[in-house]
């Protein structure tokens, strides 16, 4: 689709400085010895660790590095790259744009993930930016569940002015509201309808069969449909990260990742793990509660955040 | 994880059993595996040090004892320290001039409304207060209308929404109410903020001295990673804490978030957030959490359990009786009772060391707690002779108990086969002689009478 280039976001943000300043400050401390020795390997691989790469990974970044420079002289600098350009290897074949077939309408996206990861507020940012981009909106409310949630896509909608599908009574049937909501968006000739479902933890087998149904009914109407499936996770999440991807991405098919709450001091680090394990596309970063706090995500620009 | 941390400790200590003490390099060499099953489990960094240096310390020239093997001795170490750091879960303190102020704060999405209407029901209904809650979060979209709706679920009163005030307004505003109607505890639900967010931060510290709360608690997502410490301690430092709720316990994340939170705030760790009914509240049990914690399932638990349902001289008898070869169907309805007493069997399952994980992984359907119901009706009708004498259990009498017992043929057989599976196994233990050798089969491998 592509239409995201254009619209010409800075991409490294402010949030994202502020994790970085941190870690930066880590790995420099840890460089005091100036030498890699053994001490100053395991304290950057602690910096690793607590940007939340998880313990495997951070051994296997710090093994590499150890391989080409150990006992050597090194500077800051140096290990800065050496692990970025690691962190980036793995990044870099995950970081792509939402790609959306061009034949089906509507398209239908799907927003997936645990309690109060930030999916309502990531589908207002993300109407926001179809919109701008020429595109007929729907938004489906189909976190029946939650109180309030459906008044709070509602505003929403009303903030991006897009229409909505609301269920007409609390605690509804989810999957019966998709398949009105599908019915009314081709009725209306929508080009993208995005569904909002409700939080639910992986380990709960009762709202995963939920959540597994809703994809049944979508696929009655459209079989190729959820044209995409979005987790959404939350940047201060840690090794549950795995869990939830492996879980979600089997019930839901999720397609893509989304990381949001970059702006706070967490590192997100989880990502370049699950990067490397389930080669899923991570399309956006979220860094902050406003309607253009949606970006792309950047392999490049998030190595670098990480250790800068 | 468990069976990974206590399979490495088992391979370091094998050779380790009857050398007196454990020696510094075995316990450094255990406490690597610790550290990991710790990561693994979200425990921040520093908490993890801090921890291990003092597990070291109490380890280290520690007797080996000879009735539990050097691993499980380092895990018990390990455990009672997570234990201890954790610290007793404690109840709200709200002995004061009512309304008492309860103050939620904590990052976006961690769980305060609906932990906000959790905290409400329980002390409307265990403690008979009157509550009333007030939502001061007026930037998320519809937060107001949805704590104005869990309250109405739970049962309690909320401040009416006036469009347009701020934070510190509703906050005069909802003391007042509180006040003149007479509330014991009003619970103010704020915005969820950033602990980086200083305006926010600042918004939160000029409503607490205005509320003057007797809790001012932060409401944390269990499932979080590394970043829990520099949360808790902010939040800590620049509004002041009394105590933490994680919430989403229910989840299978391991919950490290609490060691590391309840470590860099001193601050007691109050309640689980269990589930997404408006009653998954749960008090904190510092000793389910630290085997969650090391993935150990609730060994504790499952060690206490068996010592107050089989008194020793009793396990000693039957233990005698079984290694003579005097074992008969009386004794394992004995033994069947014994364990209906300790709880389901799926329960006993997650208490079984690294049988925790796979919980969810056994299909609940080969674990029968009916069947042990059946097996009980087995056993009552037979005959005295038949009970003594098993063997002497043909066709004929298996149909007769069968019919006895308003069961089928085929549990009788059942009942009959895994009997003789456990007297075959207690003669080839008779032969080696070993009591360990007893153990490992009652542990693991040996096939229990409530498997199919």
């Amino acid at each position: 689709m592509g239409f995201f280039e254009k619209l010409g976001l800075k991409k490294l943000t402010k949030g994202l400085e502020k994790t970085a300043s941190s870690l930066k400050d880590n790995v420099k401390k840890a460089l005091l010895h100036k030498k890699l020795d053994e001490k100053t390997c395991a304290e950057l691989e602690e910096v690793l660790i607590r940007a939340d790469l998880g313990a495997p990974l951070a051994d296997s970044l710090i093994s590499s590095l150890r391989k080409e420079k150990f006992e050597q002289d090194i500077s800051y600098e140096e290990v800065q790259k050496h692990l970025s350009t690691g962190i980036a290897a793995r990044l870099n074949p995950v970081a792509q744009e939402l790609n959306l077939p061009t034949d089906k309408k509507p398209i239908v996206l799907m927003m997936v993930g645990v309690n109060g990861s930030g999916k309502t507020t990531t589908i207002g940012k993300l109407s926001q930016i179809f919109k701008e981009n020429g595109k007929k909106v729907m938004l489906a409310a189909a976190d029946t569940y939650r109180a309030a949630a459906v008044e709070q896509l509602n505003i929403w909608a009303k903030r991006v002015d897009v229409p909505i599908v609301k269920p007409e009574k609390e605690g509804a049937d989810p999957a019966s509201l998709l398949f009105k909501a599908y019915e009314t968006a081709k009725q209306e000739n929508v080009d993208i309808l995005i569904c909002d479902t409700a939080g639910r933890l992986q380990n709960r087998q009762d709202l995963m069969a939920q959540l597994e149904k809703m994809v049944r009914v979508l696929k009655k109407q459209d079989e190729t449909a959820p044209h995409a499936s979005l987790l959404v996770l939350d940047a201060t999440v840690g090794q549950n990260a795995h869990q939830q991807v492996e879980a979600f991405k089997e019930i839901a098919g999720v397609t893509g990742l989304i990381v949001t709450k970059l702006d706070t001091t967490a590192k997100g680090g989880v990502v370049v793990a699950l990067a490397d394990r389930f080669s899923l596309p991570i399309h956006f970063i979220g860094v902050g509660e406003k309607v253009t706090d949606l970006r792309p995500f950047d392999a490049a620009d998030f190595a670098k955040a990480l250790l800068e | 994880m468990f069976d990974q941390l206590s399979g490495k400790l088992k391979t370091v200590f094998d050779n380790l059993s009857g050398r007196g003490r454990l020696s510094e390099s075995d316990v450094d060499e255990a406490l690597r595996g610790v550290r990991l099953a710790l990561l693994e489990a979200d425990v921040a960094l520093p908490v993890i040090k801090h921890f291990m240096e003092e597990v070291r310390e109490q380890a280290v020239g520690e007797s080996v004892l000879k009735a539990v093997k050097p691993s499980e001795q380092i895990i018990k170490i390990v455990h009672d320290g997570l234990v201890n750091v954790l610290g007793t879960g404690e109840d709200l303190n709200l002995r004061m001039q009512p309304p008492a102020v309860i103050l939620m704060s904590g990052l976006q999405g961690s769980g305060k409304t609906t932990t906000t209407a959790k905290l409400a029901k329980r002390l409307k209904e265990k403690d008979n207060k009157r509550v009333m809650l007030a939502s001061l979060d007026i930037y998320r979209p519809a937060a107001q209308e949805q704590l104005a709706v869990v309250a109405k679920r739970v049962g309690v009163d909320s401040l009416a929404i006036i469009e347009g005030q701020i934070p510190t307004d509703i906050t005069k505003r909802a003391i007042t109410e509180a006040k003149k109607n007479g509330y014991d505890v009003l619970i103010l639900d704020t915005a969820g903020r950033h602990e980086i967010d200083q305006t926010m931060m600042d918004e939160l510290l000029a409503v607490k001295k205005i509320a003057a709360p007797a809790e001012t608690l932060l409401v944390a997502d269990g499932l979080t990673g590394q970043v829990a410490v520099d949360i808790a301690t902010a939040f800590n430092d620049k509004i002041g804490v009394t105590g933490i709720i994680l919430t989403r316990m229910d989840g299978d994340g391991r919950g490290g978030a609490a060691l590391s939170m309840r470590e860099v705030t001193g601050q007691p760790i109050k309640f689980l957030g269990m589930g997404e009914g408006l009653d998954a509240l749960t008090p904190f049990e510092p000793e389910r959490l630290a085997g969650r914690i090391l993935g150990m399932g609730d060994v504790v638990e499952l060690v206490e359990k068996a010592q107050q349902v089989v008194s020793e001289e009793e396990a000693e008898a039957m233990q005698e009786k079984m290694m003579s070869g005097k074992f008969n169907l009386l004794d394992l309805k004995k033994q069947i009772q014994a364990m209906q007493k300790m709880g389901s069997l799926s329960d006993l399952m997650g208490m079984m060391p690294g049988m925790g994980a796979m919980k969810d992984k056994v299909d609940p359907s080969k674990l029968d707690d009916k069947m042990l119901v059946r097996q009980i009706a087995a056993i009552d009708s037979m005959t005295k002779i038949e009970r003594l004498n098993p063997h002497i259990l043909n066709a004929k009498r298996r149909k007769r108990i069968a019919a006895g017992a308003g069961i089928s043929v085929n549990d009788v057989n059942k009942l009959i086969k895994s009997f003789e599976t456990m007297q075959t196994a207690m003669k080839r233990i008779k032969k080696m002689g070993g009591l360990g050798a007893l153990a490992n089969m009652m542990g693991g491998g040996g096939k229990m009478p409530f498997m199919k």
